[in-house]
């Protein structure tokens, strides 16, 4: 950080701003109010000239703080980027000119909504800095993946191909993991009629003759700690020897175990042996090598009933909730290795809703059809297993008639359960300095949080199916393959190939010390103010990284490369002791306090809006380009996620007289759009205890509201806006103004 | 129970999808369906059939062989080809529902009343016999189609009309002695013939 804080504010007449406000003055109010060194206006700012004088004035005047008052955060990014010196933007085309009216009436307030952004850019310039260099950050270029299936395979020789090292654990004795155990797989090429080889065999030569990768076989973790860029791992062998590698990011391929059919007696499973999973069956096509399938006992097979969604796709308890999404295709592969061999065999695929999913998944079904393979859309209640043959009893959902079918082999297509250790939200943590490996947990994290990574839905790893993928919530540790979501080998191999270029992405950034997604780049890392501490944990548990530990004396450990940027703990920290070079409490809490508030009589009321950076305030920011206006009352602050707001902003706005105060975060819950996972969640929680603060000051608790808000609420979110003025136009005018 | 039929039955015993995909035009192609239901839904017949087409290659794949082959649904096809034009898989379907119809009718299990197979079978014998159709004796055959009475009261019914096609020289009173035909009716015989051998040869060399 400089010495000297010297600011210069920039103000900025281009797009229109300075025919509907008067520039000067708030030149003057910069100055003047929020003290800043030099004010200047230009009528078209980010054109050459006018980044010119900005450059000059760093170069000459030894300004080290730049507000620039013109457009929004989110614009000119590219041309207000100047190297070495903080930077603040005063919103003023998207935040004042373009949501209110060019009218005579509105003018006043219009100037009103300019000064206070121009006040709140050069306060908020006055208490952040420009981040120095983490000094945790580390380069590390080894990989480590866990699971030698296809998914982690794939994952390995990905990474050498690029230039990575990488390590490979496998806990059996060889690689291929599930796929070694299939006859063949669904086609990945046109026609997609035919089926092809595994290409298990290929991968293992590849790994084996890649002088970067290391195989780990019969190997477990027992340990992983560290960060990005510095992960340490105990790789223990079955023997009970361990070697302690480092590496700079990881990636959990640790696949799926298939459904326990025994759960399903109805399906006859475990009364005959003729009647098998899919997995038993790819067993038995490995066994007969090509040659005519046989059941157990070594008879001829006929007929063959493959029943889909077996303790799949259903409510009923201990059945499997979700589709596997890989059972129809290969329930179809599978009728075809008998297809293949002998067409007379009839196979016969009993369906509620068939799914083929992918590029090749209708040709694939054709494919089917062609060789002879029958469907039938169907429910099977029951397969019966007294008589000599099997006899499968469904509901024809065509013909909507109860029937049944006599089979030689029943197949079921049981689903996918993810390997994914223990369950951290279930399973007790240890305290520090008591931390044990576990043998059920796969990576044996010893993170504060748990030894594993935290689930998102049914037991699967991952952050967030749609928006990020791979991304785990523990930072350099991505998810691919079957541990992620349910799904097939080609599936599988474009996800670890996805999951590989987020772990080279995350060792490269953890060794400049750049966060990862979301915050992309971000320099700043928590800081923390250690003899302020009350230990009170509040950061460890809400972190939703779990980026941050504990050491001995039972002070947060921050970990600087797991640190996501979202703020949450500083939201957290009852005695705001954490913050960040470019994102404070202050930073905030400065900006909200330099507004000016006009005494009650003015009828002038000010509402405070927290909008989240994300979503809400990319939304209020589309809503100005539509020109949807809201009220002249609201002043608004970017916030990184609504999880980093601290009550302290609240009881400040309400204790310097605003009239209200308007939270904008994603949203949270099952569904939950937050870019930070929980953020928005915790937020809400903190906030449902506001009406203690509000009561204290004996205020009315519709004063504060907390939306959930999509970057696609174009019209919503200024309504939001303009339902707290209307409020507040009915409750009165907070009493709070001095 | 017909000779062929029960040969029929004897042939393929229980798959009933492989007997139609031998013996009925475009047969081959009832496994394609997907049942997605869009022939039904397009059918401007839809709802006076007894089984809509998906429903039929259904109870094909089912093996319901009586239920289908003595079905009417089949014969109240009208030739539109909505469903052709909308199959997504691209099954000729009106083409299936003539074979299966056909196929029905050789067997003798199509339903004796059916008029639309009444009018087919007519037309076919009246066709055949020349290379031409006589129109003045399928008119006839069709006015006498439900009895004596009822073809006379028709007949003078549509008398004017008659008249007035006579007086016009679009109908000849010649044609009811002999009348027109192609000029080698004994090589159209042959021709078809040879077509029904190749039909039959055909169902016996399919294999599944």
């Amino acid at each position: 950080m400089a010495d000297e804080i010297k600011i210069g504010a920039y103000i900025c007449q281009g797009c229109g701003i300075g025919d509907r406000v008067d520039t000067a003055q708030m030149a003057q109010v910069a100055q003047r109010d929020a003290k800043a060194s030099i004010a200047r206006e230009h009528e078209f700012l980010c054109n050459a000239e006018g980044v010119k004088m900005i450059q000059d004035d760093i170069d000459n005047e030894g300004v080290n703080r730049v507000a620039i008052v013109a457009c929004s955060r989110r614009a000119k990014t590219e041309a207000f980027n100047f190297q070495n010196v903080a930077i603040t933007r005063g919103n003023i085309r998207e935040g004042v000119i373009w949501v209110r009216p060019d009218t005579d009436e509105a003018r006043e307030t219009t100037q009103d909504m300019a000064d206070d952004y121009t006040r709140m850019a050069v306060a908020e310039c006055k208490y952040i800095g420009v981040p120095d260099n983490s000094e945790e950050a580390q380069y590390n270029r080894t990989i480590m993946v866990v699971g030698g299936g296809i998914s982690g395979m794939t994952a390995a020789t990905e990474a050498a191909k690029a230039g990575y090292p990488v390590h490979l654990i496998e806990k059996t004795g060889a690689l291929g993991g599930a796929a070694a155990k299939s006859w063949k797989r669904i086609p990945q090429k046109s026609p997609y009629r035919d089926l092809e080889d595994t290409g298990v065999a290929e991968l293992i030569s590849e790994i084996e003759a890649s002088d970067k990768i290391t195989v780990h076989l019969n190997s477990t973790l027992t340990k992983t700690s560290g960060a990005p860029g510095r992960f340490s791992a105990d790789i223990t062998t079955e023997s009970g020897s361990t070697t302690t590698e480092n590496f700079g990011a990881i990636i959990q391929a640790s696949g799926y175990s298939e459904y326990d059919a025994n759960q399903l007696p109805e399906l006859g499973y475990g009364k005959s042996p003729n009647v098998v999973t899919q997995a038993e069956l790819d067993a038995m096509a490995l066994e007969a090598n090509g040659g005519p399938i046989k059941t157990k006992d070594g008879k001829d097979i006929n007929s063959v009933a493959f029943v889909q969604c077996a303790g799949q796709r259903s409510e009923k308890e201990g059945h499997l909730s979700y589709c596997s999404g890989h059972c129809c295709m290969s329930s179809v592969k599978q009728a075809m290795y008998f297809k293949d061999q002998n067409p007379a065999v009839d196979t016969n695929v009993i369906y509620t809703d068939l799914r083929m999913p992918g590029a090749g998944g209708e040709d694939f079904y054709r494919g089917g059809q062609e060789k002879g393979v029958t469907f039938t859309k169907g429910s099977v209640s029951e397969v019966v297993t007294s008589g000599s043959e099997l006899e499968v009893k469904f509901k024809d959902l065509i013909l909507n008639e109860d029937t049944s079918e006599k089979v030689d082999l029943v197949v079921l297509a049981t689903g996918q359960v993810a390997n994914s250790g223990l369950n951290i939200d279930e399973v007790g943590q240890d305290e520090p300095g008591e931390w044990q490996s576990n043998p059920e947990s796969i990576l044996n994290l010893s993170y504060r949080q748990g030894k594993d990574m935290p689930q998102l839905t049914k037991g699967f790893n991952d952050s967030h199916f749609i928006c990020f993928p791979y991304e785990t919530r523990r930072t350099g540790i991505y998810a691919c393959g079957p541990v992620r979501r349910p799904m097939d080998m080609q599936q599988a191999i474009e996800d670890a190939a996805g999951a590989t270029m987020k772990a080279i992405q995350a060792v490269e950034n953890a060794g400049k010390g750049r966060a990862a997604h979301p915050r992309a780049g971000d320099l700043s890392y928590p800081i923390f103010r250690r003899e302020g501490c009350t230990q009170c944990k509040r950061c460890t548990v809400e972190c939703p990284f779990g980026a941050i530990d504990e050491d001995e004396q039972r002070f947060p450990q921050f970990n600087e490369a797991r640190c996501r940027r979202c703020g949450t703990c500083m939201g957290a920290c009852p005695v705001r002791v954490i913050s960040f070079e470019n994102y404070s409490v202050d930073s905030v809490g400065q900006q909200l306090k330099i507004v000016d508030i006009p005494d009650e009589f003015e009828e002038k009321p000010r509402i405070l809006a927290l909008a989240c950076e994300n979503d809400a305030y990319p939304a209020l920011d589309m809503a100005a380009m539509n020109k949807v206006e809201y009220s002249a009352f609201v002043r608004i602050i970017p916030i990184r996620c609504l999880g980093s707001t601290n009550l302290i902003w609240i009881t400040d706005a309400l204790n310097s007289g605003y009239d209200g105060v308007v939270l904008m975060g994603c949203q949270k819950g099952e569904n939950y759009q937050c870019h930070f996972v929980r953020g928005s969640e915790i937020a809400h929680v903190r906030m449902s205890k506001v009406d203690d603060t509000l009561q204290s000051l004996s205020l009315e608790p519709e004063r504060v509201s907390v939306h959930e808000v999509a970057i696609t609420d174009i019209e919503r979110a200024p309504q939001i806006i303009n339902e707290m003025a209307e409020t507040i136009e009915n409750i009165g005018m907070s009493p709070f103004k001095f | 129970m017909s000779n062929l039929n029960q040969a029929m039955v004897e042939k393929y015993r229980n798959s009933f999808l492989q007997e139609v995909q031998a013996n009925v035009e475009e047969g081959d192609w009832v496994k394609m369906c997907m049942q997605c239901g869009v022939c039904a839904g397009s059918c401007p017949m839809g709802p006076y059939w007894e089984h809509p087409p998906q429903e039929i290659f259904m109870m094909i794949r089912a093996g319901k062989r009586e239920e289908v082959l003595s079905s009417d649904s089949m014969w109240m096809c009208t030739s539109c080809y909505n469903c052709i034009a909308r199959c997504p898989r691209g099954l000729p379907i009106t083409h299936i529902m003539h074979g299966l119809a056909h196929y029905a009718d050789r067997l003798g299990l199509a339903p004796k009343e059916q008029p639309t197979r009444k009018f087919a079978n007519k037309f076919w014998d009246n066709l055949t016999k020349k290379g031409r159709v006589n129109e003045l004796k399928l008119g006839l055959a069709l006015y006498f189609m439900n009895g004596f009475f009822e073809g006379i009261k028709v007949a003078l019914a549509n008398q004017k009309l008659g008249l007035n096609m006579l007086k016009a020289k679009r109908m000849s009173i010649a044609e009811m002695f002999g009348g027109h035909g192609v000029k080698d009716s004994n090589g159209l015989h042959a021709i078809l013939k040879k077509a029904r051998e190749i039909e039959l040869a055909k169902a016996d060399e399919f294999k599944g």
